[in-house]
């Protein structure tokens, strides 16, 4: 086995690593919130007060 | 239910932190990539010439573009972008077809760009003297390591986008810089240039090509729904999009025309890294490599965006099952339609030929151009200018609307010279998908609540 085919077999590693985590966690949200949460979003929401926990900002009103 | 994040009123939305210089990120990022492989087929088709004409007509083209979907997208600020646009505006049929149009073009353009990721990674191999190295496994990487980013934020994704394309793009200028172009040291045009060796009809044909030039700047619309100030950021961040981009195309030509006789530069796969390889400097080779790299990287990330956004949006409408709507409390994103377009991307990228792939997104993307010219008159015609605020307002209407559907018409000839038989496939394909939604979906619309926007009745109704 060369290294490029070690890299090939990183590279699965790590898209099934990240496809799981994706499933994974889709699953647990799908089972942690009610369908009235998850799709409660409504087109051009723009009423600031929804907007929770900016992750970089802290706010911008 | 264990709720691990507090949520105001018990209800989500994606979540408004992006800026315009995310918004110039998503668009040019998207089409970068077409300057570094891709619009050189337009020399193979009429000559180095004839793609420089390709380049300002489909320049054009898109500028047109630009302006309408500055002023639409202003005012109808919603994730779904045109698709929004045309519900509020066409009707359902239309903003379904749109909606289609929009998630095709994006994740074919997707699925190619991770095959020539896929592919770089593949020739790097074989150059370092490997033998029986595979593409699959870096296609599929790609694919996923970009859904994940997308799944995991909007913010982080689009500022990963604005580093990678600016490194990008400035790896064009450098290039540019360092092949001095106000000289003929280096580049060769009076020797290299040889007028239109297949006349007018190469030129038009070049057409199709010149596309790849711009391809994509409309998907800055579907940022609509997570910008801070949409009237603001959305124009600006489109039109100094398109104006980067024009910059870009045209120093892309003069250098690689400048540098490469068409015969060659037609077929070339990576046009940029080959200028580059010409000029002999280690540091302009490996600088146009990670160019290459990182445009196709933003594209495909761009085009997960734009793609999981619209089918959302269609989702969120009823006009697809409605569990495609949902919005993840934590990281605020589309989750189920990002995921779910994952194996999509993935299986035409696998299975299907780069050039099919690449055709299919070029015709969906040509035919939401060709929908905004009818859209952006309607707009006008039935909100004119003062019955409602618009963040920016296009001059010269309705001459943008009628220079765009016209040279739509240019590229639909220059597409059927080439491949006319997927332009007719995919005509059926369309009429397939809209006869199911007029005869089977469209009971499950709720007609009312889809109407989002504060607007006055429209004129005449």
């Amino acid at each position: 086995m060369n290294n490029f085919e070690i890299l090939e077999y990183i590279a699965w590693a790590i898209s099934f690593l990240l496809g799981l985590w994706m499933v994974v966690d889709l699953i647990r949200t799908n089972r942690a919130y009610s369908e009235e949460v998850l799709l409660s979003s409504r087109e051009g929401d723009i009423d600031d007060a929804l907007v929770i926990d900016p992750t970089h900002q802290g706010g911008h009103r | 239910m264990t709720q691990t994040t507090a949520v105001h009123g018990e209800k989500v939305s994606l979540l408004r932190v992006l800026g315009p210089g995310h918004v110039w990120a998503l668009g040019v990022g998207i089409v970068l990539v077409g300057e570094y492989m891709g619009w050189n087929f337009a020399v193979g088709k009429g000559g180095a010439l004839a793609a420089l004409i390709a380049c300002w007509v489909a320049g054009l083209l898109y500028t047109c573009v630009a302006m309408i979907d500055s002023e639409v997208t202003s005012t109808v600020a919603a994730a779904g972008g045109q698709y929004a646009q045309a519900k509020h505006i066409v009707g359902p049929l239309a903003a379904f077809n749109v909606g289609l149009f929009l998630v095709f073009a994006y994740t074919m353009l997707e699925a190619a760009n991770a095959i020539t990721l896929g592919y770089l990674v593949q020739t790097v191999g074989t150059m370092a003297g490997f033998e029986g190295v595979h593409d699959k496994p870096f296609i599929v990487l790609t694919i996923v390591f970009l859904a994940w980013l997308n799944y995991r934020g909007v913010y982080a994704t689009l500022t990963f986008n604005l580093v990678i394309t600016a490194i990008a793009f400035i790896a064009i200028v450098i290039l540019f810089a360092a092949v001095r172009p106000w000289g003929n040291e280096v580049l060769k045009l009076d020797g290299l240039l040889n007028g239109l060796p297949y006349g007018w009809l190469g030129v038009v044909a070049s057409i199709h090509f010149g596309l790849w030039y711009y391809l994509g700047i409309e998907g800055t619309c579907q940022a609509a729904e997570e910008v801070r100030s949409p009237p603001r950021s959305l124009p600006l961040g489109t039109m100094t999009g398109i104006i980067t981009l024009l910059i870009a195309a045209t120093m892309t030509w003069y250098i690689c025309s400048g540098l490469m006789p068409w015969e060659y530069l037609g077929q070339a796969i990576t046009p940029l890294f080959d200028a580059a390889r010409l000029t002999d400097s280690t540091f302009l080779m490996v600088l146009l490599f990670v160019g290459t790299m990182f445009s196709t990287l933003a594209s495909a990330n761009g085009c997960i965006n734009d793609a999981s956004r619209a089918w959302f949006s269609m989702g969120r409408d009823h006009y697809l099952p409605v569990w495609f709507g949902a919005v993840h409390p934590k990281t605020r994103t589309p989750y189920r339609s990002i995921v779910f377009l994952v194996p999509v991307a993935v299986v035409f990228a696998y299975f299907a030929p780069l050039d099919q792939v690449i055709t299919f997104s070029i015709l969906s993307g040509l035919l939401g151009y060709t929908y905004m010219s009818f859209n952006v008159i309607m707009f006008r015609t039935k909100w004119p200018l003062g019955t409602i605020k618009r963040g920016y307002e296009h001059p010269f209407h309705p001459l943008p609307a009628i220079v765009l559907l016209a040279l739509c018409a240019v590229t639909y000839f220059a597409v059927f010279l080439g491949y006319g038989t997927q332009l007719v496939a995919m005509m059926v394909f369309y009429i397939i998908a809209s006869l199911w939604f007029a005869f089977h979906r469209y009971k499950f619309v709720r007609r009312g609540d889809q109407f989002t926007m504060a607007w006055p009745r429209p004129q005449g109704y």
